[in-house]
């Protein structure tokens, strides 16, 4: 066997080895990204052929963010075959509460968009949002009670498939048409933007940039190695179960409902974590973070990198929003139909994304 | 955790021995079986948009009984079962587990831990898992979200496994996803599944349908080997394997019984004759 493989060639066997590592590559590839880019970016002159701009790290950043939101779908999705179509709501909720005590951090008392609409005091649900810490629980509360009422609902209901799909989806678009109103207290349409500093950080440094960027890469590795643990433990075999068969695991003695719940509200933390992480970094959250469209975009992730494999989706955020960055230099108009049919061709030709596929080529060849 | 509703983490906290004694505050009581009896239907009717799919049932089966029940399709049978197990509210009527705890008050997985198992029609297995982990998961136990993040399979659970594996003699499969499994080494990891549950009271719906010769004489001992410890009622429309096992039938039609008593009896019945024969 052994000197089979020796006499094959170098291609050959660098391919056997690779293989079955896409795990451990994948996770080499973000922890080099994660120490030269932001590296790159802080110590680097402007001017040094290998400086990394803002623009780049900050794309960066923002695509491990969106891994962490595919990741969170798929627990869910993959995992548990509740497919949401609303998981932009918990990202956003997360972002507008990491938001608003951005907007504390000005002199003034009033945030600016307050001010204009001729708003005289704070609102209630705005109070102590200058300190970082109760913006900390918001971020991580909010979307938790959200997730919770609204899953407490539709699975205590029964509530499935299809209909549970279209329920999340109408679930995130009323929050958009909510948060578009000036009068809901978040900046309508504008949302937040123009933010100064980050605990006292001014937050457009490279400093505070490399930082931000670091704790996203950090969030999507605790969270990968979190997965990983989950789904590996009873726990996450009754959530394959009620993917699978669960009728069966209910007249086993369990209830879906609980199990269904906390995967939900997890995956729904997890979401809001991202977001919270990606509006520093972007600079602005408003609300068609919101828009069905987004939510969509996250499942189709979830989709061309493989569900139910927790690399998979962390690939998928990747390449379409490699892609997407791409496209929306070179040909803007083109990016929906090229999304499209990524989306088609994954599901006609990838059923199990490109970690399927993967896996399929490397045991066809051993 | 808090969302939870209070009444079923009662019984998720209490944990699951086996016995109904955990319940004892939450249900009327404990299974009672003195007067002899381990379920109880009671002029039950459920129907579906008009068409009565169980048309005033009366049946009750021993403790420790072999209940064979037989009965042209769709005579109400499997609707009978979704009765017993909570999948379907009758309309009117009542369904007793023992003496005191009327079935109809409780969700799916509430009858279950209460020690009434159920094997479907079409055999249902987590495909995605082991052999191995399908019994693991059917294993009495607690059933709680917490439970299932804590666990660890005991050196008794694992002897335990070990045990059904055996019984249902699926050792040399144990590792294999049960999704490759065939239709009759399905049905019994579903049987193994349910005998970890370690029911009073087992429900099987068609459990030799699809296998073959072989493997149905093996399923009967297997069945002959659970009276006395178990309560049993079994649907089979293979008559060969009723007979085998069988020491009381009940024949259903139209959603009620026509008859009941030997296999030889029931055959001999006229209006029997008629409901197999007319169609
Ligand atoms: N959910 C349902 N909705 C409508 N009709 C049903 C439903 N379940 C069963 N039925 C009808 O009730 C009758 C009894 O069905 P079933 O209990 O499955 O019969 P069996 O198991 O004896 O073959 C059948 O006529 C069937 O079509
Ligand atoms: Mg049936």
């Amino acid at each position: 066997m052994q000197s089979e493989l020796m006499s094959q060639p170098y291609s050959m066997r660098l391919w056997a080895w690779l293989g079955p590592q896409l795990g451990p590559l994948l996770l080499a590839a973000l922890l080099l990204l994660g120490v030269a880019l932001p590296l790159a970016h802080a110590l680097l002159p402007a001017d040094h052929p290998w400086f990394i701009s803002a623009y780049t790290l900050t794309l960066a950043g923002k695509i491990l963010c969106y891994a962490v939101v595919a990741l969170a779908l798929d627990l869910v999705w993959g995992y548990t075959g509740l497919l949401s179509l609303g998981h932009g709501l918990f990202f956003a909720l997360g972002g507008y509460g990491m938001g608003m005590y951005l907007m504390r951090q000005g002199d003034a008392e009033l945030p600016a968009f307050m001010t204009f609409l001729d708003w005289q005091t704070l609102p209630w649900f705005w109070w102590g949002s200058e300190h970082f810490l109760w913006a900390l629980v918001l971020i991580v509360m909010v979307p938790a009670l959200v997730a919770g009422i609204f899953g407490w609902l539709a699975f205590r209901s029964r509530i499935k498939g299809v209909y549970f799909s279209i329920i999340t989806q109408a679930l995130t678009f009323a929050a958009m048409l909510l948060f578009f109103r000036n009068e809901t207290g978040f900046g309508g349409n504008n949302g937040f933007t123009d933010f100064k500093t980050l605990l006292g950080f001014g937050i457009a440094e490279p400093a505070t940039r490399a930082v931000l960027f670091l704790l996203s890469l950090a969030l999507l590795v605790l969270a990968w190695l979190g997965a990983r643990w989950l789904v590996n433990s009873p726990f996450g075999r009754i959530l394959t179960a009620v993917r699978d068969a669960e009728s069966r695991l209910m007249f086993c003695g369990y209830s879906p409902l609980y199990f269904k719940l906390t995967i939900w509200v997890l995956s729904a933390v997890l979401c809001a974590l991202a977001g919270a992480l990606y509006v520093p970094q972007v600079g602005i959250i408003n609300p068609s973070e919101m828009s069905p469209a987004n939510s969509i975009e996250m499942v189709i992730w979830v989709a061309l990198g493989g569900r139910g494999t927790l690399i998979g989706p962390m690939l998928g955020a990747g390449l379409v929003n490699g892609a997407k960055s791409w496209f929306t230099v070179a040909f803007p108009e083109y990016w929906l139909f090229f999304l499209g049919f990524v989306f088609i061709a994954a599901t006609l030709f990838l059923p199990h994304g490109v970690v399927g596929w993967w896996r399929r080529l490397w045991r066809k060849s051993a | 955790m808090t969302l939870f509703s209070p009444k079923t983490a009662v019984v998720e906290r209490e944990g699951w021995d086996g016995e109904a004694k955990g319940l004892a505050h939450l249900v009327d009581g404990q299974l009672d079986t003195r007067h002899g009896a381990i379920l109880y239907l009671e002029e039950v009717c459920v129907s579906f948009d008009g068409f009565k799919a169980l048309n005033h049932l009366n049946l009750d089966i021993g403790v420790g009984e072999l209940r064979c029940i037989i009965g042209p399709n769709g005579a109400g049978k499997t609707t009978m079962m979704d009765v017993i197990t909570g999948k379907t509210r009758p309309d009117s009527g009542a369904v007793f587990f023992g003496q005191t705890i009327d079935l109809t008050r409780y969700r799916e997985a509430e009858i279950a831990q209460l020690g009434i198992g159920r094997k479907f029609q079409k055999p249902t297995v987590f495909e995605a898992m082991t052999v191995f982990e399908n019994l693991q998961l059917a294993l009495a136990g607690p059933r709680s979200v917490w439970a299932s993040l804590r666990a660890r399979l005991t050196g008794e659970q694992r002897d335990r496994i070990e045990a059904l594996l055996l019984r249902v003699r699926l050792q040399e499969q144990r590792h294999r996803v049960a999704g490759l499994l065939s239709h009759g080494q399905k049905q019994w990891l579903e049987i193994g599944m349910l005998l970890a549950q370690d029911p009073r009271l087992l429900l099987l719906d068609e459990p030799v349908a699809g296998m073959t010769d072989a493997e149905t004489e093996k399923t009967a001992e297997l069945l002959l080997s659970l009276k006395g410890h178990h309560s049993l009622m079994v649907v089979e429309h293979d008559m060969a394997f009723v007979e085998a096992i069988a020491e009381r039938v009940t024949v259903l039609a139209e959603g009620s019984v026509l008859a009941e008593g030997s296999l030889a009896q029931v055959q001999a019945d006229e209006r029997v004759i008629e409901v197999y024969l007319g169609r």
